[in-house]
């Protein structure tokens, strides 16, 4: 997998071939396998994405009781009540409850790059590939943009709540999500990384938290600012907003700033909103 | 093929693939980033677990009659919430991390047979999302496995049969214990390179000077029934067993 970001834009600008096309060549390479079986196997990934969002049911709850219902809740105010969010800012947000409610709920889900923040691509894709009447072959190829930036910050930083945060959890899918709705909205690699660094930059130093060590609070409702996050940084990014650090360095940053911090805001559940009276009284009543 | 020029003269290290001897058990692919496709809520507590599970159960490879799990650490403490128990035991049952039916392992067990017990234990200084599993099989045969769910799905099998091994089931494996003599890691990589199958990784383990030595090798490909047996049959070669993850 790729060091940097600048890496995969550089081969971008000297061969021509797209941002998507040089993560799927890397990945035939280093698995050994052809760029059929690789497209094959993130289209399935997106399939058992859309899947995970579909076959969401408002009635069940988690083990704990703590998550579930949110996404019907959220889809009645956006029909009935008076939602200042347009319909495809409310599907965002709707799509992100469903998947990462589902993963509470011990559901199939798409962990991408974790399971605790599993809501954020598949809530921003989906969404865009319904507004924009996208075909799964083009959501598959925004898939290995998103793998793509995921693979450079798992190589600089982490993908892990233990070690890096929520920042490398939520920051990172947020990030991912970011580079590939740019993709879907024609951006070529250079935006997608400026669109992956302005996601991840605001999310740094975001604590992992969650009450009673369950994937749950405050993770479920992260996922929907995530998505949220993704598409405002791939907006910024469209209409030419730049980000002064580039995205290499966010992810250096995020790396430092994960080293820094306090094991009680690791994924310990000691610390954050875990450690409130609030949070100790759920985990005690578990 | 321009693009490939390019990616030749950019990614040069990238081509090497020779054998080597190395700690790095498994290098992470684009589909440990998207992906895996599981059953929540946790990478690590339950995706991780069922793996775990799915491990032993191929490794036994018999009916499991009995199986004794210890949680450690982290596992032990969020387990529950988690699911960590009902995944292990999917796992065991031969269940994989994104069958819908994991939540309902104990039930699948009990149709199955499968006897199993849960509690909590301390492995000292294990991977605090350790668990440790006896398990008995139907000829008799008993199988103890500790292994660790090192987040994002990954995990690695940490000891078998009470000795110390380092592998991440990504890969067909081979596990040969050998006395611990001159002559046979290179017995056992010539005949593997004569059938064309190429090492991933080798680790070396033993438990004393000239005692019982342990060969754990991860492959690129599967090796065959045939060559195992062909193993078996050498001199001063103890016992071989084999993991798939097919």
């Amino acid at each position: 997998m790729f060091e940097s970001i600048e890496e995969i834009c550089k081969i971008e600008e000297e061969s021509g071939a797209p941002f998507w096309r040089i993560v799927q060549e890397d990945d035939c390479r280093e698995r050994a396998v052809s760029h059929e079986a690789s497209f094959s196997t993130m289209k399935k990934m997106y399939q058992a994405m859309k899947e995970s969002a579909f076959n969401y049911d408002s009635q069940i709850r988690s083990n704990s009781g703590l998550v579930g219902g949110e996404a019907g809740q959220l889809r009645k105010y956006l029909d009935e009540g008076q939602p200042l969010v347009g319909e495809f800012t409310g599907r965002v947000m709707e799509l992100a409850f469903r998947v990462a409610e589902g993963n509470a709920c011990m559901k199939r889900i798409v962990a991408a790059p974790t399971a605790g923040s599993c809501g954020v691509v598949p809530a921003v894709f989906i969404a865009t590939q319904e507004k924009l009447g996208l075909s799964d072959d083009k959501m598959t190829e925004a898939l290995f943009v998103a793998a793509g930036v995921g693979a450079v910050i798992a190589k600089r930083a982490s993908l892990a709540g233990a070690e890096g945060g929520c920042q490398a959890e939520i920051g990172s899918a947020s990030s991912m999500a970011a580079a590939g709705l740019v993709y879907l909205k024609g951006g070529n690699g250079r935006q997608s990384a400026n669109a992956a660094a302005l996601a991840l930059k605001n999310l740094l130093g975001l604590a992992c938290d969650p009450v009673a060590g369950l994937v749950e609070v405050p993770c479920v409702k992260r996922n929907v600012c995530g998505a949220m996050n993704a598409v405002t940084s791939a907006e910024l990014t469209m209409a030419g907003i730049e980000s002064r650090i580039p995205a290499d360095e966010v992810f250096d940053a995020m790396s430092a700033i994960g080293k820094s911090m306090n094991p009680d805001i690791k994924e310990t559940g000691n610390g954050g909103v875990a450690a409130t009276p609030t949070g100790i009284k759920i985990r005690e009543s578990i | 093929m321009l693009l490939h020029f390019l990616l030749i003269k950019w990614l040069p290290f990238r081509w090497k693939l020779s054998p080597t001897v190395t700690n790095e058990v498994y290098n992470m692919n684009i589909f440990d980033i998207i992906g895996p496709v599981m059953v929540g809520p946790s990478s690590s507590h339950t995706a991780g677990a069922a793996k775990i599970g799915n491990v032993c159960h191929k490794l036994m490879g018999e009916k499991i009659e009995k199986a004794e799990i210890y949680l450690h650490g982290s596992f032990a403490k969020t387990g529950k919430g988690h699911g960590t128990d009902k995944a292990l035991v999917a796992g065991l049952v031969g269940l994989d991390v994104d069958d819908i039916r994991i939540p309902n392992s104990f039930e699948i067990a009990k149709e199955k047979g499968l006897d199993f017990n849960i509690s909590a234990t301390d492995l000292g200084d294990a991977h605090p999302n350790s668990a440790k599993i006896i398990m008995h099989g139907t000829s008799g045969a008993v199988v103890e496995v500790v292994a660790a769910s090192l987040g994002g799905g990954r995990i690695e099998v940490c000891q078998l049969d009470g000795v110390e091994v380092n592998f991440s089931g990504e890969c067909p494996t081979l596990i040969v214990h050998n006395v611990d003599q001159p002559g046979y890691i290179t017995e056992v990589t010539s005949l593997l390179g004569q059938q064309g199958i190429n090492i991933a990784t080798m680790q070396l383990h033993r438990k004393n000077r000239g005692g019982e030595a342990v060969m754990v090798i991860e492959c690129d490909d599967e090796v065959p029934a045939e060559t195992r047996h062909e193993l078996e049959k050498q001199e001063g070669i103890l016992n071989v067993s084999y993991y798939s993850p097919r």
